[in-house]
């Protein structure tokens, strides 16, 4: 079991929380402008990268607060955990 | 190919079995193919042995980065089945049943495919009705299927708790007689013998590092033995799918998760058929040797380590106990996990792509043991003609442009 650590509550057992994907995908502000294909690329399309990821979590069973973290998806080892209104943090390349 | 017979069993036992040939060559890799397969799991060996046996193409390589088998193929809980709900779904995964029932013969080797029935549990009103819905809907396709009560299943499967009070009530289950298991080492091994006697190259630690690509049109692939020309790359490596996406510069609707099962302590017959149950996320058969095999759900996070979280596999053991109160006791021998590619709509991609010559198989997520066959045959059609069968043409990519998604959530969305 992962030992996430809430950017609010600390670290808590994974099984408090539930899993977002993906972060960092931004809403389109205007979908009608969209094609077809530009919006089955927001809707459905992923990077799913082994290796380094930024994902989304939801303390679901403590402080319901969302935020991000950035975990590796082959050693599952969590590098830092940030708030959903900060930025990206930078790769180690 | 040396046929495997009685006779020859016989024959061998007077050199204590040692004189069996090589069930395929080791081979080093030809500057150039016509086509190229990454990833010898069921579904690449699969597609390479109908390549050669349905439309002639022999001049074929099957890249592995690792050993044959080592992928999801030889990490399944092997159940068999194709009671799906919707139309596309359910012709797909019956033309691979049918496939599977004269695969052991056609392949000469024993895959252990063994009918013995799928029973899918209900248990509340609002399930029973879906699993009426579908029962119906695979009658009206052709795909055997029946409705049982409380005391059909009760019947067929004594040791399950029935009891009203219980956390999981049985109030019924679909059931469908042909669907069974098979074992999900020899499939890998069969398709791979049956390949290789037709000429295909399997090339087993040989990773794929890169995609080449000429005016849209493929040329070849890097690999950690080389560069290898084709003007056909094919992509069948599961869990690997969006790493070998992004080398042609493309982007897929999967995520890959960790998916677990576990093995108990043989025992006596208990169960003669497989047990499935969506709402407990829980699936158990038992194998001739006697053991009991459990598959759990996924995993939630994106995971491509071999391995998942405890919690996942507690939460799947307190509803099997509950489910079968005789397997309190049960020691459990062994616990792994693999990596399985999630489509958004539990559905898989058997598709052409952008770019020419190169093609993509994947995102049979928790489920693609079963339609192994089926889907190498419609694959092979596919690379061979340049152009999709009847059977995986709404399986394209395109689907989530066009939003003709085909969503198995209900049928597919638990593991097995
Ligand atoms: C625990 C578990 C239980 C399951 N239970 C069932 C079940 O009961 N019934 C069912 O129908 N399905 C089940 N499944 C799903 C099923 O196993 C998969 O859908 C199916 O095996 C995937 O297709 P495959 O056999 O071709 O994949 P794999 O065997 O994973 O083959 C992909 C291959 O590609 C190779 N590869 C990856 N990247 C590269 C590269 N760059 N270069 C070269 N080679 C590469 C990998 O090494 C691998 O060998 C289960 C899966 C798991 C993990
Ligand atoms: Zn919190």
């Amino acid at each position: 079991m992962l030992l996430i650590s809430c950017p609010w509550c600390g670290p808590r057992e994974e099984s408090e929380f539930s899993y977002g994907g993906e972060a960092h995908i931004v809403r389109p502000k205007d979908p009608d402008a969209l094609s077809d294909l530009e919006w089955a690329d927001y809707l459905f399309m992923r990077n799913n990268p082994s290796g380094r990821y930024l994902e989304r979590w939801l303390h679901a069973a403590g402080c319901r607060r969302w935020f991000n973290a950035e975990r590796d998806t082959v050693s599952y080892k969590i590098k830092s955990v940030y708030k959903i209104s900060d930025p990206a943090p930078r790769g180690d390349e | 190919m040396k046929k495997y017979s009685l006779y020859g069993l016989i024959r061998n036992s007077f050199n204590h079995q040692e004189n069996w040939p090589r069930v395929w060559r080791s081979l080093q890799p030809k500057v150039e193919y016509d086509v190229i397969i990454v990833g010898a799991g069921g579904h690449g060996l699969a597609t390479a042995y109908y390549l050669a046996k349905e439309h002639g193409v022999t001049n074929v390589a099957v890249l592995e980065k690792g050993y044959v088998g080592g992928g999801s193929v030889g990490r399944n809980t092997t159940i068999v089945r194709s009671n799906y709900l919707w139309d596309e779904t359910s012709y797909l995964y019956e033309m691979s049943m049918k496939l599977w029932e004269g695969l052991s013969q056609e392949l000469n080797f024993n895959l252990m495919f063994s009918q013995r029935g799928v029973l899918n549990l209900f248990h509340n009103e609002q399930e029973k009705r879906d699993t009426a819905r579908r029962v119906n809907s695979n009658r009206l396709n052709g795909i055997d299927a029946e409705l049982l009560n409380t005391e059909q299943v009760k019947k067929l499967v004594p040791i399950l708790n029935t009891s009203p009070d219980a956390r999981y009530p049985v109030l019924g289950a679909s059931l469908q007689r042909r669907g069974g298991t098979a074992r999900h080492d020899a499939v890998a091994w069969g398709f791979a013998r049956a390949a290789d006697a037709r000429g295909v190259d399997i090339i087993q630690n040989c990773e794929v590092t890169g995609i080449r690509i000429e005016g849209g049109q493929v040329t070849g692939v890097d690999t950690t033995r080389g560069i290898i020309k084709a003007r056909k790359v094919a992509v069948a490596v599961a869990a690997d799918t969006s790493t070998l996406a992004s080398m042609a510069g493309l982007r897929l609707p999967i995520d890959t998760h960790p998916l677990q099962a576990l093995v108990s302590e043989p025992i006596k017959p208990v169960m003669h058929t497989v047990v499935m149950s969506n709402a407990v996320h829980a699936y158990v058969s038992q194998t001739d040797k006697g053991e009991l095999i459990i598959g759990a759900g996924i995993d939630h996070y994106n995971g491509f380590g071999m391995r998942g979280s405890y919690s996942i596999i507690e939460g799947t053991m307190e509803a099997v106990v509950d489910v079968f109160p005789i397997f309190s006791r049960l020691r459990l021998l062994r616990h792994w996990a693999g990596s399985v590619d999630i489509c958004p709509d539990a559905s898989p991609i058997i598709s052409k792509t952008h770019v020419k010559g190169l093609y993509f198989n994947c995102g049979w997520g928790t489920g693609g043991f079963k339609a192994t066959p089926g889907s190498g045959w419609v694959y092979a059609y596919t690379i061979a003609r340049d152009q999709p069968h009847p059977l995986n043409e709404p399986f394209s990519i395109e689907r989530f442009t066009t939003g003709y998604l085909i969503d198995e959530h209900g049928a597919a969305a638990v593991a097995h």
